[in-house]
């Protein structure tokens, strides 16, 4: 009987422990919704669009549909061709220096971000894992605390106190290290592959300016539809300068933000760190100081 | 309500003991060969020093200075041992880095209430002196450790050689200072014995640690790899805080075997203690009848305190349990959270190895290398979550099987003093209808018998007094020393917990200013 009790009392501890948590995913949830905004606000194009306007001012629902099976499917064969086709277009050397040199990188850079972020997740859970056996060993403690008849039940209360206290700290330790470890690095997990993807545009851009080209000189030898080969040649160079250009700008902007972001996180992830640290070490050596008096 | 239990009556026979203890120490201090009275020798009392500041959070220096004047009374008693010896420092078991140490509950130098000028050393003195420790809560001059284990032979016949150190000024030893090689079974064995003498008159005798075939077998079979590495110091740990409850109790510090056990090179093999011997099914087919029994006995229990303590230790039974597998919940998750740290630094290292922004790269093998530095820490606070914390719990939990099996024993006792009433009972009824048949031969064994039984009787009521007061006494003192060890460990616990967030503290400030150099 004294056990439910006991369990009761730690009711409000239960309530408390489910809305830390939604707060820590509240959190994590808005914090990437506002690094995406500004992203899309400070791209000079992007700031421009339309559909972000409307976003961000229009003060009534937005009824966005989600997208249907007809579109998914459209997605899902979209991505297939974009794999396959990638394959063959990422066999085609780049005569410019600095895009080969982006590709190699990104390519690696891509995989080791996506170990480094599984890696850091599965640690961020361990962590919030043992958050939860400090709970359970603080309510077993109370337990024990408010049933034994020695003097020792007064520490035991003592300590249990201790460990839902403590737990609390560990618990944000871990929401924090989510939020500014794992996050960042899934986020830079999809950045890089964004930045793959340009490359592709680009790569694919590239291949059937070299088509157009060889279609042309084709043309001209059989003389025959030299303007329009001569036209979509034209075209072919200009997308392809044009994305050239602009990819290359993209691309130097995803260094200089992806240094900034994670000097920001890490900077955020040290201070947190040693900020709950601190907290946990103020906590432990004033149970300490209290236990070892009574004693 | 423990803390008001009086002296002991033990003390009386303890006195009684020692003093022919010491009768018996004269003889032997003869046939030893050097017996030098050393007035005040400072070397023995720097041993016990620094060998338990490095064990535990050691005396203070005045304790210690008390210790000499001990070593003035038995000065004439004890051999001069060279206590300078190299062998000291191997005795001491390797003892894993210095951040956190697996707890070893030693007992140590009692304060000492009488003053210095203590004169020439009478026998009768030195027993009041060592019942006086004793009064103080059972502190005793003596310290146990079990070290270097050493796997002795091959195949399946191996098994583990451990050595046990005993350091102690306790004069019933022949010195101050000896260690001998002990196996498993040999612990086992000691048990065995302390038990069948002294559970069944209520008292308290600390279990043995358990077995375990899995374990032993890979041992045996020549496995290096670290789960049996982490079973045998696992063992060893337990071996030693299993010897240091056993001396701890007054009587069995006094028991010959155990003493035997502590002193002698050679020690006769305990065949009885394997578990598929003769002796071990006799042990559980013994087991299972007692637990019928148990089931059948009906006690009119005519004090309240059994029954309220027996409920109280049920409690504790569960509320233990529970706790200790919270606790061994969090060693598994704090060694997967190691694990875990461990693969991300690799991670985070390959990851700057690839960020080809310098400072950018930089900050990411730093970090690797912190998180590589906080695995460390992980894996260190585990170690002390599971010696300092869970094994304690572990302890105690077979403790209370133990204080339980006492109070069934008490149980048996009252049972078979009435089944003695009872006999006792048909035997005057006997008598009765043979006095009326008038048969003089046959009643004269009948009036026999009824002496007989009347004095089984008597003996049976002193018997359950006897093991009552006992029980009392036993269950005040496990609780002492009950309350006292928890506190210990916790505070223990909670300190390396401590030091976990400091270095992680030296770790991130270290950090800081890498992430912020990023430019």
């Amino acid at each position: 009987m004294t056990t439910t009790l006991t369990e009761i009392k730690h009711l409000p501890t239960l309530a408390l422990l489910v809305c830390c948590e939604y707060l820590a995913i509240f959190k994590k949830t808005v914090a990437m919704h506002e690094v995406f905004l500004c992203r899309v606000a400070a791209h000079p194009i992007l700031r421009k669009d339309l559909n972000f306007h409307v976003f961000l001012e229009y003060n009534q629902d937005l009824s966005v549909r989600g997208k249907n099976k007809k579109e998914k499917l459209e997605d899902f064969f979209k991505n297939m061709v974009k794999s396959a086709d990638g394959v063959i277009v990422s066999g085609v050397k780049d005569v410019d220096d600095f895009f080969e040199h982006e590709r190699t990188f990104l390519v690696e850079y891509h995989n080791r971000v996506k170990d480094a972020s599984a890696k850091s997740d599965k640690m961020t859970r361990s962590h919030k894992n043992v958050a939860d056996d400090y709970n359970r060993i603080g309510s077993s403690l109370y337990s024990l605390g408010t049933q034994d008849s020695t003097d020792i039940c007064k520490f035991f209360l003592k300590v249990s106190e201790l460990f839902d206290k403590t737990r609390k700290i560990e618990a944000r330790v871990s929401a924090d290290e989510d939020l500014k470890l794992s996050d960042l690095l899934k986020y830079y997990l999809r950045e890089s592959q964004a930045a793959k993807d340009l490359l592709y545009r680009r790569s694919r851009s590239l291949v059937d300016y070299e088509n157009a080209n060889k279609a042309l000189d084709k043309a001209r030898a059989k003389n025959k539809d030299v303007l329009q080969a001569e036209t979509t040649q034209q075209i072919c160079c200009q997308k392809f300068e044009k994305i050239s250009e602009s990819a290359k700008q993209e691309l130097i902007d995803f260094k200089t933000r992806r240094v900034a972001a994670f000097r920001k996180n890490l900077v955020e992830l040290a201070e947190l760190e040693l900020k709950h640290a601190k907290g946990n070490l103020q906590l432990l050596q004033s149970c300490l100081a209290v236990l070892n008096g009574d004693t | 309500m423990a803390a008001e239990r009086e002296p002991p009556p033990l003390g009386d026979a303890r006195a009684a003991d020692l003093e022919e203890l010491e009768d018996g120490e004269d003889l032997f201090t003869s046939t030893v060969s050097t017996l030098e009275s050393s007035p005040s020798s400072p070397e023995p009392v720097n041993l016990p020093a620094e060998d338990l500041s490095t064990n535990s959070n050691g005396p203070k220096p005045a304790e210690i200075m008390l210790d000499d004047d001990r070593e003035d009374l038995f000065a004439e008693a004890t051999e001069e041992v060279s206590l300078d010896s190299p062998e000291r420092d191997p005795m001491l078991s390797p003892k894993p880095t210095p951040a956190i140490t697996p707890v070893t509950p030693v007992t140590l130098v009692a304060p000492r209430m009488e003053s210095k000028s203590v004169a020439a050393p009478v026998i009768f003195d030195r027993s009041r002196e060592e019942i006086e420790e004793e009064a103080n809560g059972d502190l005793f001059d003596i310290e146990i450790n079990v070290s270097d284990p050493e796997k002795v032979g091959d195949g399946m016949n191996a098994y583990m050689a451990y050595r046990v150190t005993t350091k102690t000024t306790l004069s019933m030893f022949h010195k101050n200072e000896f260690s001998v090689k002990r196996r498993f079974s040999d612990f086992l064995g000691l048990h065995s014995k302390l038990a069948t003498k002294y559970m069944h008159i209520g008292y308290i005798v600390p279990p043995a640690p358990e077995k375990s075939i899995v374990g032993m077998t890979k041992v045996k079979v020549g496995k290096e790899d670290s789960s049996s590495t982490e079973f045998v110091e696992k063992r060893r740990a337990a071996l030693e805080r299993y010897l240091q409850r056993t001396v701890k109790h007054p009587t069995l510090l006094q028991d010959p075997d155990l003493r035997q056990f502590l002193e002698s090179s050679e020690l006769p093999r305990a065949v009885n203690t394997q578990a598929l011997s003769g002796a071990g099914i006799l042990r559980m087919v013994n087991k299972a009848a007692d637990a019928v029994n148990k089931m059948t006995i009906k006690m009119n229990e005519s004090d309240a305190w059994f029954e309220e303590k027996q409920q109280q230790f049920e409690n504790l039974d569960q509320q233990l349990r529970k706790l200790h597998a919270s606790v061994e919940a969090l060693v598994c998750h704090r060694k997967e959270l190691s694990a875990n740290t461990a693969a991300f630094a690799k991670s985070a290292a390959m990851l700057g190895n690839s960020e080809d922004h310098t400072a950018l790269s930089r900050a990411l093998s730093q970090l690797a290398e912190v998180e590589e530095k906080i695995d460390q820490l992980h894996q260190e606070q585990a170690f002390a979550d599971f010696y300092v914390f869970s094994e304690l719990l572990g302890d105690y939990i077979r403790l209370i099987a133990a204080v339980k099996g006492v109070f069934d024993h008490r149980m048996k006792c009252w049972q078979k003093w009435q089944d003695a009433q009872v006999t006792l009972q048909k035997k005057r009824e006997a008598e009765a209808k043979l006095q009326l048949a008038n048969k003089p031969d046959k009643l004269q064994q009948a009036k026999d018998e009824i002496k007989e039984w009347e004095t089984k009787v008597q003996q049976g009521e002193k018997d359950f007094e006897q093991i009552s007061k006992t029980i009392r006494k036993e269950v005040g003192r496990f609780e002492k020393e009950r309350v006292k060890d928890f506190k210990t460990v916790i505070i223990e616990y909670l300190e390396s917990l401590v030091q976990t967030q400091q270095q992680l503290i030296k770790y991130w400030e270290a950090f800081l200013p890498e992430a912020k150099a990023i430019a």
